[in-house]
């Protein structure tokens, strides 16, 4: 009332509802998100061409094309509706991509379930799974990676993430802008129905309760092949420069379209509501305006270009209605059969929202936590540490994950350079140069909850190594920080500490965070999910062809270790193995982490390294494992060496989570080059083995010899046992 | 059908035009979303009523995944694809036979060779009544079959026919995504491991290139590079990789 000075109508209060929801506005997490602005340097901006505030953040990646970026949730549809709620995920995140003007060429998915083997979790694994194939396959982009996370506190609160990437020249960048008087404002793709009304108000921006009633009616459901023709037309209509600003309809529909793009550019904006095409002629006003109908787009267009728009749709059989057109006078109008429902300074709804300084609290429990190290007894001995090395490797977090990864399309398109179960998912871009790049997830909600702020940056080194492992020169940062209520000071806390944690890591990196996603609420009763900041990394390749698989091949080769090994088991794998969950995650240090980026990317630039994996999750036993099985080609490895001078004995060696550590395979020829440059740069190296293509083990000499075949059974068994 | 040195030219499904082309693809993809049976509306497209008189009169005329399923509802093979038994989307290199190296797009193979392509499919099940499979066999137009696993439960293992002039060819598998080295499958029937290397399904293109120059089309094609084996691999190694079961996941292996 003090904005408008009178009573709202009914249209303008489901309209600020939507738009002031947690979920649109961010009004709990704004306040610490500006540290990503703040703590932005001149030199981190340098490829940067659009910065966060538009729908996805664009990069320069050279010779003139451009790459945008982005990575959303879709946790609480996907919980209701698992199908269409994480099929529409994708869908959302495209349209996001789409809008600033490029062409999706891939997609990834961190997943987060809860315990494999509660009964619900198969519902939302066969659902979800399922329903991002679904779509995506069915948009024709390959899903190039991702992460699968089984913890029982996600248990009433899977996470979907999803992560799109499109491509474009610098020239071709759109923008969400009304601008230019007398300018026509359209819609165009599906019919407006009942679907997803409140998605973003009701759903997302509050917590899941036993006694409230379903919230199925909320969850909006996707139509792949209206995206997809929805995509060639966009393209076309860009291509043909007859849109002048474009914004796709997401979270809010028509309220956040309109409101955005009226405050985004010089004006106002009339509509007509009655305009709008409908799927369901009995809607009201107010649920026109919040309906989350997916497959929708608006745009801006001058009088003298409508003809070509209608073409373009005509050809594309794409349904259109013009709404309206741009205004001079500053305010959002909206009408209704003659009578106006909306009169509003569009800022108001899109950019002036209430914004919350939330109270926040360190949780008395921390202390306890942290004292609280790992301390059960440890596997000794040869059989032993075997033994142990077969459990890591079977369980849901380390086990294989091509039953979920080949119900998605990692080849079409024709461009996928690697894919899972790689580190990073690499993509070309020109097919002439093969400039191309890598992204990669990453996410560790033990770490974080054990400590938010180094979590958050150790999920930032992760995903930082995973791509410099794979060749690519890291370039730009996405977040989806998920976490429980921002009610909750503790969880404030939480979310505080991890996104100052993640602004000074990319600091530290010299990498910017181009844009992302906040989801909260994330908690069933007073149990929230551990902090999980979802960090994406972009890397760039000059070409292509010399990305560096996960795997090795060549017989013969000498297998480097780089980096040291502490004892840092607290918040590892083989801790959650064993039910521990205690004391504080491994220390990181990020200038060692970005020195570790350079070298593994000057190695694989000079073609010194066939084959590198990062060591993190379950540490060198994972790493060893998923790089011997990658090809089915075995190794002698030796580790005493490495034990003496890190002073930790052989199962820490195998099971520690320490940081800035790599594998590599170096062929004989290269040997002298890399120890050069690696002696050159103070970096700790040795060489711990030999790929041996006869063996077909993972031979620890003087200790214990372990069978591929055994050890792939192990891996490979999980997930099919428990989802068939 | 670059790569194996064609010229490409996109048709557009609602003109009934075929460009003056020697030869048509039917790629695959979800047409109309496939919310019907796949392929059920595409083929009613203006563009396949050219497709399907052009083939009659002998235009080679290939149908890759929904490609296949069109060519299934339109009548030029016979049969069709129901949803996979095991009831989910899978995408994983499949190795297969190539049992009739006779029609115009398997001409480059040995009969009965092998060849990794990538299978990616919801719907690949292909299935026809006992009398069409006999005649199939009987007549050797079972072209591709599945070897070692069979991925979805198609009858007899078939992968993929072709009409009885050998003209018409559809398969589930996708040869277009093994026929440049590093973006391929990580093996090839050949015994070849390596990140990408696969390019088995070159082969596919570059017969029926060879088929219309030696069908007297009066275009000129450029020469026919041999299939690529390698490209993609360090310039270091001079010796082959040892011939060996490839054993690594993803791979739908005997």
């Amino acid at each position: 009332m003090e904005i408008l000075g009178r009573r709202p109508t009914a249209a303008e209060l489901a309209m600020y509802s939507v738009m002031w929801s947690e979920h649109c506005s961010y009004k709990s997490s704004k306040v610490h998100l500006s540290q990503f602005g703040e703590k932005v340097t001149d030199k981190m901006k340098e490829h940067l061409l659009v910065g966060i505030g538009e729908n996805a953040g664009v990069v320069d990646i050279g010779e003139g094309w451009a790459v945008t970026f982005k990575v959303e949730s879709h946790n609480h549809p996907s919980f209701v509706e698992p199908y269409q709620g994480a099929a529409t995920g994708v869908g959302g995140i495209v349209r996001d991509i789409i809008s600033m003007g490029a062409r999706p060429v891939a997609v990834m998915d961190p997943l987060r379930f809860g315990a494999i083997d509660h009964p619900d979790t198969a519902r939302l694994v066969h659902g979800i799974v399922s329903g991002i194939g679904g779509y995506g396959n069915s948009l024709g982009l390959p899903n190039i990676g991702g992460e699968l996370v089984f913890d029982s506190v996600y248990q009433g609160n899977p996470l979907v993430n999803a992560l799109a990437v499109g491509v474009m020249r610098h020239e071709d960048i759109r923008l969400a802008n009304a601008s230019g008087t007398g300018n026509k404002v359209v819609l165009f793709g599906a019919r407006t129905g009942g679907d997803g009304i409140g998605g973003a108000s009701v759903l997302a921006s509050e917590s899941f309760d036993a006694d409230k009633p379903s919230k199925r009616p909320a969850v909006q459901v996707g139509d792949p092949f209206a995206e997809k023709v929805l995509i060639e037309c966009c393209l076309e209509l860009f291509k043909a420069s007859v849109v002048e600003g474009i914004q796709d309809l997401g979270a809010a529909g028509i309220s956040c379209a309109t409101s955005e793009l009226a405050s985004n550019g010089d004006g106002g904006m009339h509509v007509e509501l009655t305009n709008v095409l409908l799927r369901d002629p009995t809607l009201t006003p107010g649920e026109i305006l919040m309906s989350e109908s997916q497959e929708r787009m608006m745009a801006v267009v001058t009088p003298e270009n409508v003809e070509a728009f209608e073409a373009i749709m005509a050809k594309w059989n794409v349904e259109y209605s013009w709404l309206g057109e741009v205004t001079g006078t500053g305010r959002l109008v909206i009408d209704w059969a003659g009578e106006t429902i909306v009169d509003v300074d569009p800022k108001t709804v899109a950019h002036e929202g209430p914004v919350y300084h939330r109270p926040f609290h360190r949780p008395e429990w921390q202390d306890q936590l942290q004292a609280d190290s790992f301390a059960e007894t440890r596997p000794f001995g040869s059989d032993a540490v075997k033994k142990a090395m077969l459990e890591l490797m079977a369980s849901p977090n380390m086990c294989d994950k091509s039953w979920v990864t080949n119900q998605f399309d990692r080849y079409v398109q024709g461009n996928t350079a690697l894919a899972m179960p790689d580190d990073a998912g690499v993509i070309r871009v020109d097919e002439t140069t093969g400039l191309g790049v890598a992204i990669s997830t990453d996410a560790n909600g033990r770490y974080a909850y054990l400590d938010p702020y180094e979590g958050a940056r150790l999920a930032l080194a992760e995903s930082y190594r995973n791509v410099a492992t794979s060749g690519a020169t890291p370039l730009a940062v996405s977040d989806c920080l998920n976490f429980g209520s921002p009610e909750d000071p503790e969880v404030m806390w939480q979310f505080a500490e991890a996104v100052r944690g993640l602004a000074d890591g990319c600091r530290e990196l010299g990498i910017p965070v181009t844009g992302g996603n906040v989801s909260l609420y994330n908690q069933t009763g007073g149990v929230a999910i551990h902090p999980t900041p979802v960090v994406g990394v972009l890397g760039v390749f000059d070409d292509v062809a010399r990305r560096t698989p996960s795997g090795w091949r060549e017989d013969g080769q000498a297998i480097y270790l780089m980096g040291v090994t502490r004892d840092e088991l607290d918040g590892s794998e083989f801790a959650n193995l064993h039910g521990h969950l205690g004391g504080r995650p491994p220390a990181v240090d990020l200038k060692t982490e970005k020195l570790l980026g350079e070298l593994l990317v000057n190695a694989s630039r000079d073609g010194m390294i066939d084959a590198a994996h990062d060591l993190s999750e379950g540490g060198l036993a994972a790493a060893l494992s998923e790089m011997a099985l990658r090809f089915g080609v075995g190794a002698r490895i030796g580790l005493d060496e490495a034990c003496e001078r890190d002073g930790v004995d052989l199962f820490t060696m195998l099971f520690s989570e320490s940081q800035s550590r790599a594998v590599v395979a170096v062929a004989r020829s290269e040997e002298v080059r890399f120890k050069d440059m690696c002696g050159a740069r103070g970096y700790a190296h040795m060489r711990i083995g030999v790929v041996d293509t006869e063996i077909e083990a993972l031979d620890f000499q003087g200790h214990f010899s372990l069978p591929l075949s055994e050890l792939k059974e192990a891996y490979e068994g999980t997930l099919p046992k428990h989802f068939g | 059908m670059t790569i194996a040195g064609g010229t490409a030219v996109g048709l557009w499904h609602a003109e009934a035009n075929l460009q003056d082309v020697d030869a048509v693809i039917i790629p695959g993809g979800f047409s109309y979303g496939d919310y019907l049976r796949a392929g059920a509306i595409a083929r009613f497209a203006p563009l396949m009523d050219k497709v399907v008189d052009a083939s009659k009169a002998g235009m080679p005329v290939l149908g890759i995944c929904n490609g296949f399923q069109i060519l299934t509802e339109a009548h030029l093979l016979p049969g069709s694809m129901i949803k996979n038994n095991h009831l989910k989307f899978s995408c994983a290199d499949q190795l297969l036979r190539v049992e009739n190296n006779t029609t115009a797009w398997t001409s480059a193979y040995a009969k009965d060779s092998g060849m990794v392509i990538p299978l990616k499919n919801q719907d690949g099940q292909y299935v026809a009544d006992e009398k069409t499979l006999d005649e199939l066999e009987g007549e050797g137009r079972v072209v591709f079959r599945y070897d070692g696993v069979n991925p979805n439960g198609s009858r007899r293992n078939i992968a993929g026919i072709s009409n009885a002039a050998g003209n018409v060819v559809g398969l589930m598998p996708h040869p277009e995504h093994a026929v440049e080295a590093g973006f391929g499958p990580d093996a090839s029937a050949y015994g070849e491991v390596g990140l990408g290397y696969g390019t088995d399904g070159l082969g596919i293109f570059t017969s029926v290139l060879t088929s219309l120059v030696a069908g007297g089309k009066s275009r000129p094609f450029p020469q026919i590079p041999p299939p690529a084996r390698r490209s993609s691999a360090s310039t270091r190694s001079s010796t082959p990789p040892p011939h060996r079961t490839p054993t690594f996941p993803g791979l739908n292996w005997a």
